[in-house]
């Protein structure tokens, strides 16, 4: 079956791609780009409406609107482009064959139908449930589930598929140690297998009630089972992410990891422990008790929050010593200042870590304790945080890994190449400010999913919670202008991604800058250094200080904002428990 | 020393190698603050702290709820605000608040520094209780079916609105109530 026919060698990474792979990547990363774009404008019309002073759309359509985003960023955008990614990362980079074709195109049609059907079905008013869907709370129609399942069942096909690849390139001796970037969506498959799985278990039964073949569903349940999805689908976007990241530096410094061991350890701490974050959405629940909840609050004593700690000091470290490598040794950060900082793919990773690191990891460690969440469930904190995490941290780190692959992939010249360097700090910064007005505006307990936080239109008991403290009219301000500015980044990505794939030069060789050769290849040169090792005296002195002093930095960070959330709790006038 | 290899192509030959003094360093820093985080939350915390998540819960038929409800609005009721009524708990003694789409019932008058043992339920769908004191609130989940149970001690006088911010239908924005405290 695999003739040279279905396989071209690419003239830049020295890759074998095969055909198929290569046509299923591009189908799932261009409906990934379709459903962040409806994603994006649905996103700007709703911070428009919760931007208070501007209160754009009317409550229908803003609740329309929230569940049809929530769907549309958090599970379509996010899952085709992964699904991208896995296949990318099990075939592609592997050098070896796709075993099924047609299992992928199964997975494609159904994820694409699923998603279709739904998205028609928020937005017409008949499934305006929210992301979350609860019960006893009921979609117009019994077919919003319908298609929502046929929509997990076709992602599962392809996580399948994902490992039926590898499996197949390891047994015909293709492989041996899976590069980092596999092993990490490896990672992510694996996660994303339980989560689907559970979402399917949790919308079932719903979908049986709605169809009125089952009296009743426990909410109390429902709540277990779909947070195994909720969460844990934002589970798999982190270890992708992650796996992105490590790309993201080897393709632009041409960093190597600095202990490929520790490294894949931190990618088996997220597998083994970061499932118990889905019970953070249950933390004051009726139903559990206080010792399930303070366990898996803490992801058991923090191992996934470990993980996540040594990749935040894994990947700048890596990217310290190739640079040092490259010659730029002088004191703690002169391979920083020299960093390519013009690069979008370098601009992406660092802005991804930092808004991730700093605002998304620190916030959900904070908001996870069984305590403080108290204070924070769902008010606006709880949205500031995974935005933090999944549109400032992962949809970021995606958008810059696609300023490499969809000029390799697609075999085009990556266009409006300016407007690529730029966007990356266009939405981070928009993300920054959308990111800190909502979270404050959340811990003054403006609530999340909410159209109106003046009561102007409530008949009775009305209070103005902007008037009982005007300061949430700036945050909720910033929240509105910080969205304008990011989704003018996230525009700005979309024009990079479309001009390329459809009107851009088509090449053999695109221009990717003269480290991404090398970052495919197990053999590294090192391009304009002088090749001796960084550290000559290794061992003796630290060999990446620059990072430690950042990541200790970091650390003492961390350890100031949880205590002084804290802080925060003991000042609630109000005893509890 | 391994060589150590890119992240997107393939390790050969044998790369698992021992820590580095800066990852090791870095490594015991994150299992110490990882510790640390855990006993704050499951012993520190439980010690020191007024504000406890100790809920309890028991399931309940929402009818038989909404009646216990009803008769205790019935036994407290000290008068009317904007048509919904106001109950003033003995201090000490058990608040219960019924949540349905889209209202809190009733509106509640409690004294400072006395705790009540709260019984917040739902008729139909989930609801968030919110009770909103910026720059804090306190948020617990609704759910019809459960009996969320949560002890209160109000330590400042005013009025606080009392929002839901679990969406509950596309009257989410109009569900409100009151508890007020007085000396």
């Amino acid at each position: 079956m695999a003739t040279a026919a279905t396989m071209r060698r690419c003239e830049i990474t020295g890759l074998s791609v095969d055909r198929s792979a290569e046509r299923l990547i591009m189908l799932n990363a261009v409906t990934a780009v379709v459903y962040l774009t409806i994603g994006g404008v649905l996103a700007l019309l709703i911070a428009l409406t919760r931007w208070q002073a501007v209160h754009l759309l009317a409550p229908q359509r803003f609740y329309e609107f929230v569940s049809t985003h929530g769907m549309v960023m958090l599970i379509f955008w996010i899952l085709f482009f992964e699904v991208a990614g896995l296949i990318f990362a099990s075939t592609v980079l592997l050098s070896t064959r796709m075993v099924i074709p047609w299992l992928s195109w199964i997975a494609y049609l159904m994820m694409l139908g699923g998603s279709v059907i739904a998205t028609v079905l928020m937005l017409s008013g008949q499934a305006t449930v929210m992301f979350t869907s609860y019960p006893p709370l009921r979609a117009e129609t019994p077919w919003y589930y319908a298609a929502v399942l046929v929509f997990a069942v076709g992602a599962i096909l392809a996580v399948v598929h994902f490992f039926v690849n590898i499996v197949a390139a390891r047994l015909r001796g293709d492989v041996g140690s899976l590069p980092l970037f596999t092993f990490a969506l490896m990672g992510a498959a694996i996660i994303a297998l339980w989560s689907l799985l559970s979402g399917a278990l949790a919308l079932f039964p719903v979908f049986l009630w709605a169809l009125g073949v089952i009296p009743e569903v426990d909410p109390g349940i429902y709540r277990l089972l779909y947070w195994g999805l909720g969460h844990g689908a934002q589970q798999v976007n982190l270890a992708a992410m992650v796996g992105v990241w490590y790309g993201l530096a080897s393709l632009t410094t041409g960093a190597r990891p600095l202990n490929e061991g520790l490294s894949r350890i931190a990618i088996v701490l997220y597998v083994l422990f970061i499932n118990m974050g889905a019970m953070h959405h249950l933390l004051v629940d009726p139903g559990l008790g206080t010792w399930v909840k303070n366990v898996n609050a803490s992801y058991f004593m923090y191992a996934a929050v470990m993980g996540s700690l040594i990749h935040a000091f894994s990947i700048p470290a890596s990217m310290e010593l190739a640079l040092r490598e490259r010659g730029y040794r002088r004191g703690l950060f002169e391979w920083l200042r020299r960093a390519p900082w013009g690069e979008p793919g370098f601009a992406a990773l660092v802005v991804s870590m930092i808004l991730f690191g700093l605002l998304g990891g620190i916030s959900g460690v904070i908001i996870g304790g069984p305590q403080v969440n108290m204070i924070s469930h769902n008010t606006l904190l709880v949205p500031a945080h995974f935005h933090m995490t999944v549109v400032a941290g992962t949809t970021l780190a995606f958008m810059g890994i696609a300023y490499y692959l969809v000029p390799l992939i697609f075999q085009r010249q990556l266009l409006f190449r300016r407007l690529a360097q730029w966007q990356p700090y266009v939405y981070g910064l928009g993300m920054l400010i959308f990111g800190i007005g909502m979270g404050l505006a959340g811990h003054w307990g403006v609530p999340r999913r909410h159209w109106d936080i003046t009561f102007s239109t409530a008949p009775v008991l009305g209070v103005n919670l902007q008037e009982l403290r005007p300061e949430i009219a700036v945050f909720l301000a910033m929240m509105g202008i910080g969205g304008i500015i990011a989704v003018i980044g996230g525009a700005m990505f979309v024009a990079v991604a479309v001009a390329t794939v459809f009107v851009g030069q088509r090449t053999a060789r695109p221009a990717v800058g003269r480290i991404v050769p090398e970052a495919f290849s197990p053999y590294p040169a090192i391009a304009g250094g002088s090749g001796e090792p960084a550290a000559a005296a290794a061992h003796r002195t630290f060999e990446v200080p620059g990072t430690l002093v950042i990541s200790v930095v970091f650390l003492i960070l961390f350890i100031f904002l949880y205590g002084f959330s804290w802080f925060e709790l003991s000042r609630v006038p109000w005893k509890i428990g | 020393m391994a060589s150590r290899v890119s992240a997107l192509a393939k390790p050969r030959g044998v790369w698992w190698e021992g820590l580095g003094r800066d990852e090791r360093l870095w490594v015991w820093l994150t299992v110490i603050w990882g510790i640390a985080m855990f006993l704050m939350i499951a012993f520190v915390w439980p010690l020191i702290g007024e504000e406890q998540n100790r809920l309890h819960a028991y399931r309940v038929d929402p009818a038989t709820f909404a009646s216990q409800a009803e008769a205790f609005i019935q036994q407290y009721q000290i008068g009317q605000r904007d048509g919904v009524p106001v109950v003033a708990p003995p201090p000490g003694g058990d608040v219960y608040l019924d949540a349905r789409a889209f209202a809190w019932q009733p509106v509640i008058q409690l004294k400072r520094g006395e705790t009540y043992r709260f019984l917040i339920s739902s008729r139909d769908v989930q609801h968030g209780f919110s009770l909103v004191m910026p720059p804090h609130s306190i948020n617990v989940q609704v759910l019809p079916g459960y009996v969320t149970v949560l002890e209160l001690t109000p330590e400042k006088t005013g009025e606080f609105p009392l929002i839901c911010n679990e969406y509950c239908g596309l009257g989410h924005h109009l569900m409100i109530g009151r508890i007020i405290v007085t000396e």
